[in-house]
């Protein structure tokens, strides 16, 4: 064989290699829709603007940006919708912008440990393909980075063969504003109003991210505000290393490979979060390895080694610094801005830690008001401020509340379902990374760690519930007795008149003194009695969206 | 003071004092003693039951505002009927209470129970409240003269009891006017109105020279009243005949001689101490060759419920020893058994065997 032909033989072979790969991505991902969310027209359209927003919101946040975002979906007729996403972030340099919003996998998210919306980099690109697939055309994006620079734009496809991005009609214009992005996708979808609605996601995005300002056009051009209910941008959650206890196999060999550690020590103690060098030392005893030998020149067996020792040495939970919750306090206040109840409870969980990954739970109870009593609860899950509108009988948010026994809360439950009655059970998952079921990150992962968390938060915000339930319980009896007494009062009046040969007005002040006192003899109470207008957060309007029936909808859809 | 005007006053103290709690801005209550067997006793010296001091109270409480006030309307009506110099039945009382709303009675035995209460708590018997029972009181024949009254005319109206063939005369359900006269030697309390109608059809109170008198089950108060008045006025022993099984002992008979246990506040005047139990005895069983039946499970369960919470039972061991016995052939005998040895056996052996010879009564 020549050098010639062996040269050859190599190129043929790379070129191989890295078109099975691309392959591998863009194709299967356009036959597989469904994992990524496009598993119906419906479904298309509200992961399009979802994946947009998403990106949107977290881009704002690293910059340190209060969030203003325009959502507008057009009907072009026959199906086709054009959605129409606009932020005031910091922009996107030129170069990058091919790759965010034409090229699968490709992402800042995918590798960094850090509480975000986005994690995979599929996402938005995703919705370019789909796009592109449906209805031929390509996406529009614009951008600028700074007052002084002009925005670029152009228009971008994907080669879905090779994964890689098209760019056409490419150049720079006045755009008046100082910075932020904009795309453009047209699609083939369906609008609807109601749950699992864009209305509704927009709208829970709101609740949840209360910082967040959106302006939304529907495809009826009517426009709905969400005003920012907080200037604060919620605490920038920090970025941390992968922490030893949720260290798979697969990724130890690759961090081995690429860290410029020259020990084993070193590395264990920079590329990891809690390892200290004497925690480094104690793992290198237990797998019975020496600290100063060079990563890269270690085998399989030795990484399978460095698990196990891992996996039998005390490390020091990751910190917390690196999440950001919502809040207790701003959960339950967007809670009450969306259901009136007559009582509400949020717990906020310590952080917790799941395969090195470290969580925080946090949860919110509304009770009773103007939700329907004969109803299964109202579940709403959230996800690092994302609200979850699919799978939720998948998802390990509702096996952890369909394991608590709510009879014990005052409510209605037959065993292993979603409790019964005028509930709204609110769950928000924060992490560095969320273990969702599928791509499409629509259900949690049941993982015991996470939960158990979910438990505890909800059996915390149960028992304040319990109290109430029971106290409004207690009232309702006395109430039926002390009306019971009253019923019969009169008839005492009656026969003491009768008796005593008393006039009206003997029988009236009998009856008068008799009050005073079965007051006396039961005390007071306080009245439990539902108070519609107590909640000044609640706001009819907001509540109504997202919530329209369906089959009204379509009704009103043929007129 | 007439006696109706002492019943009314009674009345109007009780529903003052309930006004007057009122006015001053307390709790109103009704204290009536609690009517049931574990709050009586058994008066040796007197021969009676007596009711005890337990009470219940009833006031502005979800338990019991009802009945107080439906006590007070009982009161008010029992009022009227004393002003008016009117009687209702019990059963009329009940009807009238349909016009009260809410505080209606649903059944007659709750306004029964209401008028029990007001008895215990005034310590008078209900017909002189105004209340009369509606059921009537039991058959007499034989060597009695009954003086009573002609409604219209005011005019005395004698009733021979010797006179109805074989009918007879039927005790009112007020007794407290009547007057008597006799010749007889004793009283025969019979239960069955079978036994009874054997005997006076052969007119075995003339052979005896007795008054007959059928129970029909449970003595009511007026056929209770109606023996104690006769016999205490006239002096006469009274014998009484059941059938042999519990409850011709316990409920008949024992009614009859201590009163019940849920009438105990009025049982002074409605029961007859000096009565005495010739039979049917479990000895007799034997002695007279009876045929008999099986008990049944009920008579098992009231043969050990006597024994052991009826205080008139407890306080006499010829009584447990009876019941002991019958509990032990587990049988139990009729009345109309003695047909078995001949049709007239009954009065031409049995009872007066029995009435001479005291050692084979009954206490």
């Amino acid at each position: 064989m020549s050098s010639e032909q062996n040269k050859e033989m190599k190129y043929k072979a790379q070129e191989l290699a890295t078109k099975q790969r691309d392959i591998g991505v863009a194709e299967f991902f356009a036959r597989n829709r469904h994992l990524l969310g496009f598993d119906n027209k419906r479904k298309a359209l509200l992961t399009t603007i979802k994946e947009a927003v998403d990106n949107s919101i977290d881009a704002c946040e690293e910059a340190g940006i209060l969030p203003e975002i325009s959502v507008e979906i057009i009907d072009m007729g026959n199906d086709r919708f054009r959605v129409i996403i606009e932020d005031n972030g910091p922009g996107i340099v030129k170069k990058q912008i091919p790759n965010i919003f034409a090229k699968l996998l490709y992402g800042s998210k995918f590798h960094s440990l850090k509480q975000s919306r986005g994690q995979q980099g599929i996402g938005i690109s995703a919705s370019v393909m789909y796009g592109q697939l449906t209805t031929g055309r390509a996406a529009k994006v614009i951008s600028k980075i700074g007052k002084n620079e002009p925005a670029y734009y152009c228009d971008l496809k994907i080669d879905t063969a090779k994964n890689k991005p098209e760019i056409s009609n490419e150049g720079t214009r006045e755009w008046n504003k100082d910075h932020g992005t904009k795309i453009q996708i047209d699609l083939e979808g369906s609008y609807q109003r109601g749950s699992q609605s864009v209305d509704e996601y927009l709208k829970e995005t709101a609740v949840v991210n209360p910082h967040v300002m959106i302006i939304y056009t529907n495809p009826k051009a009517e426009q709905l505000i969400f005003p920012r209910a907080t200037e604060e941008l919620p605490k920038q959650a920090e970025e941390i290393k992968p922490h030893p206890y949720g260290v798979e196999f697969g990724v130890l060999l690759k961090m081995m490979e690429l860290t410029e550690a020259k020990t084993l020590q070193q590395f264990l103690t920079t590329e990891f979060s809690k390892v200290s060098p004497r925690v480094a030392k104690e793992i290198c005893e237990h797998a019975r390895l020496l600290p100063n030998q060079k990563p890269k020149k270690l085998t399989h067996e030795d990484a399978e080694k460095i698990i196990k020792a891992i996996k039998e040495i005390k490390i020091q939970a990751p910190s917390a610094e690196c999440i950001s919750p919502i809040t207790a306090s701003l959960l339950e206040k967007g809670v009450k801005k969306e259901v009136n109840a007559e009582f509400y409870a949020s717990v906020t969980r310590p952080p917790a830690v799941y395969r090195g990954n470290p969580f925080q739970i946090e949860v919110a109870l509304a009770y009773g008001g103007a939700q329907a009593k004969d109803k299964t609860c109202n579940l709403m899950r959230f996800a690092n401020r994302v609200p979850l509108l699919f799978q939720q009988g998948a998802c390990g948010v509702t096996k952890a509340v369909s394991s608590i026994n709510w009879k014990s809360y005052g409510l209605n439950q037959s065993s292993g379902h979603l409790p019964v009655g005028p509930l709204t059970i609110v769950v928000h998952i924060s992490s560095v990374w969320v273990p969702f079921t599928s791509e499409s990150k629509e259900a949690i992962a049941h993982y015991p760690e996470i939960l158990a968390e979910i438990k505890l938060a909800l059996q915390e915000a149960g028992r304040s519930l319990a109290k109430y339930t029971a106290k409004k319980q207690r009232v309702k009896h006395e109430l039926k007795k002390r009306s019971y007494i009253q019923k019969y009062m009169s008839h005492v009046a009656i026969g003491l008149k009768e008796l005593l040969d008393l006039d009206r007005g003997d029988e009236e002040e009998i009856l008068q003194k008799l009050e005073i006192i079965l007051e006396q003899k039961r005390g007071k109470i306080d009245s439990m009695e539902f108070d519609p207008t107590k909640n000044t957060e609640y706001d009819e309007e907001w509540a109504k969206i997202g919530k329209e029936d369906h089959k009204e909808d379509e009704s009103g859809e043929e007129q | 003071m007439s006696e109706e005007n002492q019943v009314e006053q009674k009345i109007r103290v009780i529903a003052e004092s309930v006004h007057k709690a009122i006015q001053k801005t307390k709790a109103p209550e009704l204290e009536t003693p609690i009517r049931s067997l574990s709050n009586v006793a058994f008066d040796k010296k007197e021969g009676f039951f007596k009711i005890q001091k337990k009470t219940k109270r009833r006031t502005l409480t979800a338990s019991t505002i009802k009945t107080f006030a439906q006590t007070l309307r009982m009161m008010a009506l029992s009022e009227q009927l004393i002003r008016s110099e009117d009687t209702a039945t019990k059963r009329e009382a009940y009807y009238v209470s349909k016009n009260w709303g809410d505080a209606r009675f649903s059944e007659q035995p709750e306004s029964d129970s209401v008028m029990d209460d007001i008895e215990a708590m005034l310590g008078v018997n209900r017909e002189r409240m105004g209340f009369v029972p509606g059921d009537h009181g039991g058959s007499v024949a034989g060597e009695l003269v009954v003086i009573d009254r002609d409604f219209e005319t005011k005019k005395e109206l004698k009733i021979d009891c010797t006179k109805f063939g074989s009918g007879a005369y039927t005790i009112p359900s007020s007794v407290e006017h009547l007057k008597f006269e006799t010749k007889a030697k004793f009283i025969l309390a019979i239960e069955t109105q079978g036994a009874f109608e054997r005997l006076n059809k052969h007119q075995y109170w003339k052979k005896s020279n007795s008054i007959l008198i059928a129970m029909s089950g449970v003595p009511t108060r007026a056929c209770r009243r109606f023996i104690r008045k006769l016999s205490d006025e006239k002096k006469l022993p009274v014998f009484v005949f059941t059938d042999g099984d519990p409850y011709g002992f316990g409920n008949i008979y024992r009614t009859l001689k201590v009163g019940s246990g849920n009438a105990a506040h009025i049982n002074e005047f409605f029961c007859v101490p000096q009565a005495k139990f010739i039979g049917v005895t479990p000895d007799d069983i034997e002695k007279y060759d009876l045929p008999t039946h099986p008990l049944k499970e009920v008579d098992v369960k009231k043969i050990k419920d006597l024994l052991k919470n009826d205080p008139f039972i407890k306080e006499h061991k010829e009584w447990q020893k009876a019941l002991q016995k019958m509990a032990k052939n587990k049988m139990r005998v009729e009345q109309q058994a003695f047909a078995a040895h001949g049709l007239n056996h009954v009065m031409d052996v049995y009872l007066p065997e029995k009435i001479k010879d005291p050692k084979s009564w009954l206490p």
